[in-house]
């Protein structure tokens, strides 16, 4: 597809930007409640990186000491997602929590089902919040709902008091600490402040690969001041996660009209009214992406849209659709960049659409890790040895935390 | 989605003004409704009008307009089709009709309505996954039944998850039946915000079966925990 040229974008960009931004900066409020003596606001730990968030604003990402808040639909079913997270962290050294005390946000059942509330969501948000706050560890939320349903949950514990008390009684009651973190990031955020580390580490070359993007809805949809923009990304007119970490990475980022369109997910119509999005993921997506930019790889930085982009396209292909493009987290991008296995690592036998031609472009000689892989496979069988650990998948090891 | 109200007849009008009082109450309605220009930018935008009879537009009119009898048949024929995506927040207006919907199925659930139990069928295992356990979905449920159409990859994952998933280097990983290892502690926390925010009345009005299986589950540990008070 036809583009607009960069500096004609950048100028409108800057043409357009208000002199103030048009919404208010909601953690000064997050400061005054604490003030107030009604919450702890958790510190952004240093060291950090400062990001530019939507309206010109300063975000600052932790780089570490960070409480790993896991996604439901990443560990249970795309698990070398989360893994990947992981393994980027301890490839920089990086010391981590990867707590056993952490809920999910349960958000994706109440965008689906309704069956909660919002004192129920504070609750569970706060909870977990604390939970973090007393690990000593600042959290990072892997799942892009979560991370959208938390902001929308702090604009309202900060506009309504009532619901602040009612949560506060709750917390009172489970003897955790009412603490709000000084920032809300996504792991995104932080894989793109750290960018710039993983193409100093990387031992692929990546030049030859076409890549789309998906931004995931939750991210830049909710609250959409605090996402990451970036001038040199799209002008600045779109977020710049997992786009920038592509392009750093030495891969080809193209283009489609349908940028904006969510996945196809749905909530509750990814678990039980699949029609619509097999055809919205397919149809509106895959196809769109293949017509227009013929891609490599699709990648995305959240749950629900790697497993609707990746799982849908069995049955377009079945219907003869344009499909069979790849689907991966940037972080799994990423870690096979920099040499990570792609089955002990990125666990990318947990995928559906067919990969071993992107990996074969990327220069991965995937029949011999598939051979490794079914090595340990057979140990773990025969019970000579009962996990793989990180020991056997070449990571740093890190001083800290309940996974260490 | 018709444009006129035609529909539920049978309810009185003053039943449904007393749901859309309820939906007003939330505190996050003023905050998700300004007005509509009927610029259509939230249609254009909704996955869910390219394939439903669905309009964002048309939620934001009924409720700005105050009408009632529309708002009662969005109710029941329309909200569950949203996806939730929030695309529909490029309102120049700076409505949140997604938010909105958001609002209006919890009034559904909480009054047991047809619809929401409807939408509810075939979710109940979700529901209890989430509720009991503190993880939306775990390994042990891609079974080759649920997800037929994702094709023999699903049957493959089944076959081989207890291997795969000790095949996994993050210890809290090595789980089937939760999306990560969940401590006690934990789910009893979880147990008791659900208990302590009305949530299990809500489960009790749209499935019976399902409250008393969750309720049984709970019971006991909450008690155990000292958490007698609820």
């Amino acid at each position: 597809m036809s583009k607009i040229p960069l500096p004609i974008v950048q100028e409108r960009r800057e043409r357009q930007r208000p002199a103030t931004p048009p919404t208010e900066d909601i953690r000064e409020k997050v400061f005054e409640i604490e003030d107030a003596g009604e919450w702890t606001v958790h510190r952004v730990p240093e060291p950090y990186t400062e990001v530019t968030t939507k309206y010109g604003r300063t975000k600052k990402i932790p780089h570490q000491g960070l409480w790993h808040h896991k996604s439901c639909g990443q560990c249970g079913h795309i698990p070398g997602y989360s893994t990947a997270i992981f393994w980027l962290m301890r490839k920089l050294g990086f010391e981590y929590d990867d707590p056993k005390d952490q809920t999910s946000c349960t958000a994706w059942n109440y965008y689906a089902s309704a069956t909660s509330n919002s004192a129920a969501q504070a609750a569970v948000a706060m909870r977990n919040f604390g939970a973090a706050y007393e690990s000593e560890h600042f959290p990072l939320i892997h799942c892009g709902t979560s991370y959208g349903h938390y902001k929308d949950v702090r604009e309202e514990l900060v506009a309504h008091p009532h619901l602040r008390a009612k949560v506060r009684s709750i917390l009172d009651k489970l003897g955790r600490p009412f603490v709000m973190p000084e920032e809300i990031v996504h792991y995104s955020e932080w894989v793109y402040a750290m960018r710039h580390e993983f193409a100093a580490r990387q031992v692929l070359d990546l030049s030859e690969i076409t890549a789309t993007v998906h931004p995931a809805c939750h991210y830049h949809k909710l609250v959409v001041e605090d996402a990451i923009y970036d001038p040199d990304i799209y002008g600045g007119q779109r977020t710049a996660v997992v786009t920038a970490v592509a392009q750093a990475l030495g891969a080809e980022v193209a283009d489609y009209s349908t940028w904006f369109d969510c996945c196809g997910f749905g909530f509750r119509h990814i678990l039980v009214q699949r029609d619509f999005t097999r055809s919205f993921a397919t149809q509106r997506k895959i196809e769109v992406m293949v017509d227009e930019a013929n891609p490599d790889v699709v990648l995305t930085h959240d749950t629900g849209c790697v497993t609707t982009l990746d799982q849908s396209q069995f049955s377009g292909k079945a219907h003869g659709r344009k499909v069979g493009v790849p689907v991966m987290s940037e972080a799994q991008f990423a870690a096979l960049a920099m040499g990570a296995h792609p089955y002990k690592v990125c666990q990318l036998h947990w995928h559906n659409t067919e990969n071993r031609p992107l990996l074969e472009k990327m220069g991965i000689d995937w029949k011999e890790r598939w051979r490794e892989f079914e090595d340990e496979l057979k140990q773990l069988e025969s019970g000579e040895k009962e996990y793989v650990t990180w020991d056997d998948v070449d990571a740093e090891p890190v001083a800290t935390g309940s996974d260490s | 989605m018709t444009l006129a109200p035609n529909s539920y007849t049978e309810i009185p009008y003053e039943e449904k003004k007393r749901l859309f009082d309820e939906m007003r109450a939330d505190p996050r309605y003023q905050d998700h409704l300004y007005g509509c220009y009927e610029c259509g930018i939230c249609v254009a935008a909704c996955p869910s009008a390219r394939f439903y009879d669905f309009s964002p537009r048309k939620i934001a009119q009924a409720l700005a307009r105050q009408d009632v009898e529309l708002i009662y048949e969005q109710l029941n024929d329309d909200i569950w089709n949203c996806s939730q995506c929030f695309s529909c927040t490029r309102c120049p207006r700076g409505n949140n009709p997604g938010g909105l919907i958001t609002v209006m199925r919890e009034v559904a659930v909480n009054n047991g309505l047809g619809s929401a139990r409807d939408a509810l069928e075939g979710y109940g295992r979700v529901v209890y996954k989430i509720m009991g356990t503190g993880t939306q979905v775990s390994p042990d449920m891609l079974q080759p039944n649920a997800f037929p159409d994702w094709g023999p990859h699903v049957k493959e994952i089944s076959d081989h998850l207890d291997v795969w998933r000790r095949a996994l280097p993050p210890e809290t990983l090595h789980t089937t039946t939760t999306a990560w290892q969940v401590d006690d502690r934990t789910i009893t926390e979880l147990y008791f915000i659900w208990h302590a925010t009305g949530v299990m009345e809500m489960i009790e009005e749209v499935d019976e079966g399902l409250y008393e299986i969750l309720n049984d589950v709970m019971e006991d540990v909450l008690e155990d925990a000292g958490f007698d008070d609820l």
